[in-house]
């Protein structure tokens, strides 16, 4: 665990960088500091590893005062990810993960070895290992940077701003790298960056600062989205809170009917025969519900409007229209919605991981489930 | 008098002792302030980029000194240093390699990336191992950009010693030019040019084999 225990970083001019922090980053969690610039973040990451030191307050790292551990020993037990990677030029690629390794002792062999582990891990082919850092893409850069940082296995990683110079799409690749690395090595992270939607994407906790170096507000990313602090918050995270808020709610608070799909090799009578005995708990007629049509290896082919069926024969003469998935139990509230939208019968197809269709979430059920986490939003914003 | 062949060979055979020691005077005397004056760029420079203060005026008086004509101050110091004896000649050449290198290490070392400078700081190197590592290898392409022209400006300006009594292959000049004889002329230029070409190969050849990857960087990405 970090605590800031009252910190302040007051420059010479009298302006304050940091203005009384006073805050807990839990082992093991992404903690992420998000501000506009100029709101102390940077300066708040670097008072941990003594980049900068603070001028009152103290900031201890599992109960250690840092300012009282030598500042390389320090920092070789710290990973530190800067934004343009901050690779060595000089050094090869593996030389630079190897950096750490190697300033603590270990010898050459064992360092490369664990050099070419960490690029597997984050996913880089052995062949990059010889190359020189100006041969890599920007994206393949920071993945080097972030390999780098795990090289000695420290429990805690710095990571400044590390995604923000590089391209949307690959930035997105590489946030989910660092979820998926995180969810096997459980590091304690502190991530600093000016982007909200990264702030949510990643953070565990979404520690906002304010102009000025004061912490604003520190929540998860759900109840940041439901009950913003104040103006400034509110104003931060922007637009489409409600909806951003629905990727944390998980997607089976929706019902999943399991009479709505047939498959498409089945009569069209026999469709009928199942709408007319799938009356939907007495609130309107079952006849009235569309129904999801499946292949014979389970996947979906696409919803069919009971008006629409054809006379006679099987499903196979009906025309489908376009549908959406969701996959059960994994995608949260927002991908069902999405589903939904995707299709003009309004609801979504569940399937599961493979892909075969599980049921279908139909729009009043969608319905019930939005009306529930409005209902809740207040309760969420509370805490 | 018959056509005066421009070089006569039969002079080159019977002095080739002779030259040979001119131009082993001449390396020795442009090469060895080179190399005092890079030892000492080194701390000046490194000095220079920690105290931006003092880089200013340090630069200014390297550059009035760069500035002085060498025959002035080959003559200043023969009272101190001796006439036609090499530390005559190599004490005012170390000055002006100096005018060169200690721009070179300054601009070397302001050319290592900052991130690159932090994320060094920021893994735990002392600051020492961070200059000796990461710091003064990335300068290396500058410096020996600035060492090239220290070098080759050397090796040129100890022919301006012979009017001193001690000018290395520039004795030549004066010998042609007062037996109105343009051989010994010709072969001093020709060897002021081999030498300093040979010791600009030697300094190419030098930077491939200490920043590979200042090479690799033209390569297009993979």
């Amino acid at each position: 665990m970090i605590t800031f225990d009252g910190v302040t970083k007051r420059y010479a001019a009298g302006t304050a960088a940091v203005d009384g922090l006073d805050l807990e980053i839990p082992t093991g969690e992404i903690t992420v500091f998000v501000g506009p610039s100029g709101c102390g973040k940077t300066t708040s990451l670097r008072m941990i590893n003594r980049m900068v030191d603070p001028t009152e307050g103290r900031i201890l790292l599992d109960g250690v005062d840092v300012s009282t551990v030598d500042p390389p020993a320090l920092r070789r037990g710290i990973g530190y990810v800067i934004q343009q990677a901050g690779l060595f030029p000089h050094r090869t690629v593996a030389e630079n993960v190897a950096t750490v390794p190697r300033l603590l002792g270990w010898d050459r062999r064992r360092a490369r070895a664990r050099a070419l582990e960490l690029l597997e891990r984050v996913g880089l082919e052995a062949a990059l290992a010889d190359r020189y850092p100006s041969q890599l893409s920007g994206g393949q850069q920071q993945r080097v940077g972030v390999a780098r940082a795990l090289a000695a296995d420290p429990p805690v990683l710095l990571l400044d701003e590390p995604f923000s110079a590089v391209d949307p799409v690959v930035r997105a690749s590489l946030q989910q790298e660092l979820l998926r690395l995180q969810a096997e090595l459980r590091k304690t992270i502190v991530f600093v960056t000016h982007d909200i939607d990264e702030a949510i994407t990643l953070g565990d906790r979404v520690a906002v600062f304010r102009t000025g170096g004061r912490l604003a507000q520190l929540d998860t990313p759900e109840r940041l989205l439901a009950g913003p602090a104040d103006d400034f918050v509110r104003e931060f995270l922007g637009r489409d809170r409600g909806v951003r808020r629905l990727s944390f709610v998980p997607g089976d608070v929706a019902r999943v009917r399991t009479d709505l799909t047939v498959p498409v090799t089945a009569d069209v009578a026999a469709a009928r025969a199942a709408l007319e005995g799938a009356a939907d708990g007495g609130a309107g007629s079952g006849a009235e519900e569309w129904l999801a049509v499946v292949d014979p290896g389970g996947r979906p082919l696409g919803w069919v409007a009971p008006r629409a069926l054809p006379g006679a024969g099987t499903l196979a003469e009906a025309r489908p229209e376009p549908y959406g998935t969701f996959v059960r139990g994994r995608d949260p509230l927002r991908a069902v919605l999405d589903a939904a939208l995707l299709s003009p019968s309004g609801g979504a197809i569940a399937v599961d991981g493979d892909g075969r269709v599980e049921g279908v979430v139909t729009r009043r059920a969608l319905d019930e489930a939005l009306a529930r986490v409005a209902a809740g939003a207040g309760e969420a914003a509370r805490g | 008098m018959g056509e005066e062949p421009l070089v006569r060979w039969d002079w080159i055979g019977r002095n080739r002792a002779v030259l040979w020691d001119l131009l082993a005077d001449n390396a020795v005397m442009a090469l060895v302030p080179v190399a005092a004056a890079l030892l000492l760029a080194l701390p000046l420079g490194l000095a220079g980029t920690r105290r931006r203060r003092l880089y200013q005026p340090t630069v200014a008086v390297l550059n009035v000194v760069y500035s002085l004509p060498s025959l002035a101050v080959f003559i200043v110091l023969i009272p101190v240093t001796g006439l036609a004896t090499r530390l005559t000649v190599m004490v005012p050449l170390t000055f002006y390699a100096l005018a060169v290198l200690v721009p070179a290490v300054v601009d070397g070392l302001a050319s290592v990336p900052d991130h690159v400078r932090q994320s060094a700081v920021a893994m735990g190197f002392t600051p020492l191992r961070r200059l000796l590592a990461v710091e003064l290898p990335i300068a290396v392409p500058v410096v020996l950009a600035g060492l090239r022209v220290a070098t080759v400006s050397s090796v040129s300006l100890v022919s301006v010693g012979a009017l001193v009594g001690r000018g290395g292959l520039g004795y030549l000049f004066i010998d042609g030019w007062q037996r109105q004889f343009p051989t010994p002329i010709i072969v001093g230029i020709a060897g002021v040019v081999a030498l300093a070409g040979a010791a600009d190969l030697l300094l190419v050849g030098a930077q491939r084999l200490l920043t590979p990857w200042a090479r690799a960087r033209t390569e297009a990405p993979a």
